[in-house]
């Protein structure tokens, strides 16, 4: 990427759109509004106007377990709960465990309930349970086709600059999860020529801070990754995993794990392991959400609401 | 149907029509581990693990030497050990499951 080094900053996105990100840059255009500009034009672009995008993660497709009987129906309530929001969020983003293990049809299920819901587009990572079974094939053939690396993307949308990591594909035995170096190189080259003052939002699966590594809730080379964006002015860090809200912050980085729309697990440490847990029917739906994420002018922070389903 | 290709598995090894030292053991998942971390067991031994959780967990040979599908709550899968050797395996969802099954050389005249 050196060979960029010499241009300025609007003639370097568009080298790369042509290069690397080209594919995500591409629809990002097609965005009603979007503006795939460097980033201090495109903040003087969203100037006065305040827009969204949706979270929603770990739908689990497939759940056949006792703690929800009736992932689907809980799919849909959340599907309901976007569909509702006023203004329409520009788009939606899945942080992975889109199925449960994989199950059949359980892939179109979702991003066809999607593509629904009133945004223009849904930017996924995948989860474990999306990739287990054959090493993430049919994820990437899905989701990832053209793009580079294995499913790690990055896009701009009106000033802010959004990273998609993936930290399941290489599960070993006794490990916990990672990026790898190649995402990580990657990663450090995408964010090279913003600058300082742009807002950055990374999404991954799971968590890329230690929230509890004895139960893998972390990733084992996530503060390598995050130590590229310390020089920004405004992270925003948005994963799931964990099925519940936790929310840190560490210099200008804020930490939010989303709740799933499938089922609860137990807060870290709590119980034998971080399986599924089952609460009184009437309590499930308190227990499960989505976020919306709300961008302000002139404010730094991105502003993150969660809301359950009931 | 997984669990039938598991039930078969186990009829085809059952009392009968198996040779003498043919045994079965089981190893159950409960709290996202296996019961039976570090399991040994005589050559010919068929391990059959099921699955007590409310999640899908795998069991997956670290070389490959066998791979179950995900197994859905009370799932089971078996595998039958014919040769000597440490066989360590994990759950492909929740990687910091692990266990081994360790098969003793047969000794004659035991």
């Amino acid at each position: 990427m050196s060979d960029e080094r010499g241009l300025d900053r609007r003639g370097f996105l568009q080298c790369m759109a042509w290069t690397g990100t080209g594919l995500v840059w591409s629809v990002v255009g097609g965005v009603p509004g979007s503006r795939t500009l460097g980033p201090g034009r495109a903040q003087a672009q969203g100037a006065g106007e305040g827009w969204s995008f949706v979270q929603i993660s770990d739908t689990h497709i497939g759940f056949k377990g006792a703690a929800n009987p009736d992932a689907m129906g809980t799919f849909e309530a959340a599907l309901a709960r976007i569909k509702a929001l006023d203004p329409k969020p520009a788009f939606v983003i899945h942080t992975g465990d889109i199925t449960h293990a994989q199950k059949a049809g359980a892939f179109d299920t979702v991003s066809e309930a999607l593509k629904g819901v009133g945004a223009e587009r849904t930017f996924y990572v995948p989860g474990e349970n999306d990739v287990f079974a054959d090493g993430g094939t049919e994820y990437l053939n899905r989701f990832a086709a053209g793009g580079s690396g294995r499913g790690w993307q990055s896009f701009d949308y009106r000033g802010v600059h959004f990273v998609g990591l993936v930290n399941v594909l290489n599960f070993k035995a006794g490990k916990l999860g990672s990026l790898g170096h190649e995402q990580i190189e990657w990663l450090e080259r995408d964010v090279a020529p913003l600058a300082a003052s742009t807002p950055v939002v990374v999404f991954a699966h799971v968590p890329l801070w230690a929230v509890y590594p004895q139960w893998g809730w972390v990733t084992e080379d996530g503060a390598q990754a995050l130590g590229y964006l310390k020089r920004f002015g405004s992270v925003t860090v948005l994963n799931g995993h964990i099925h519940q809200i936790m929310q840190k912050v560490e210099g200008n980085v804020t930490f939010h794990t989303a709740r799933s729309t499938a089922f609860p697990q137990p807060a870290p440490g709590v119980g034998p392991g971080p399986g599924p847990v089952k609460v009184p029917v009437e309590e499930l739906r308190g227990m499960l959400g989505v976020r919306e994420v709300r961008y302000a002018p002139g404010r730094e922070r991105l502003a993150v609401v969660d809301t359950p389903l009931a | 149907m997984r669990a039938l290709l598991a039930m078969a598995a186990l009829l085809l090894v059952g009392p009968g029509a198996a040779p003498a030292q043919t045994e079965r053991v089981q190893v159950e998942i409960r709290g996202e581990a296996f019961n039976a971390p570090a399991l040994t067991v005589k050559p010919g031994t068929t391990v059959t693990w099921i699955n007590h959780d409310d999640d899908t967990h795998t069991v997956t040979s670290t070389v490959d030497t066998f791979r179950s599908p995900g197994l859905d709550p009370d799932e089971t899968f078996s595998y039958t050990f014919t040769k000597p050797g440490t066989y360590e395996y994990y759950c492909t969802l929740h990687p910091l499951m692990t266990g081994k099954v360790v098969v003793t050389p047969e000794r004659s005249g035991s």
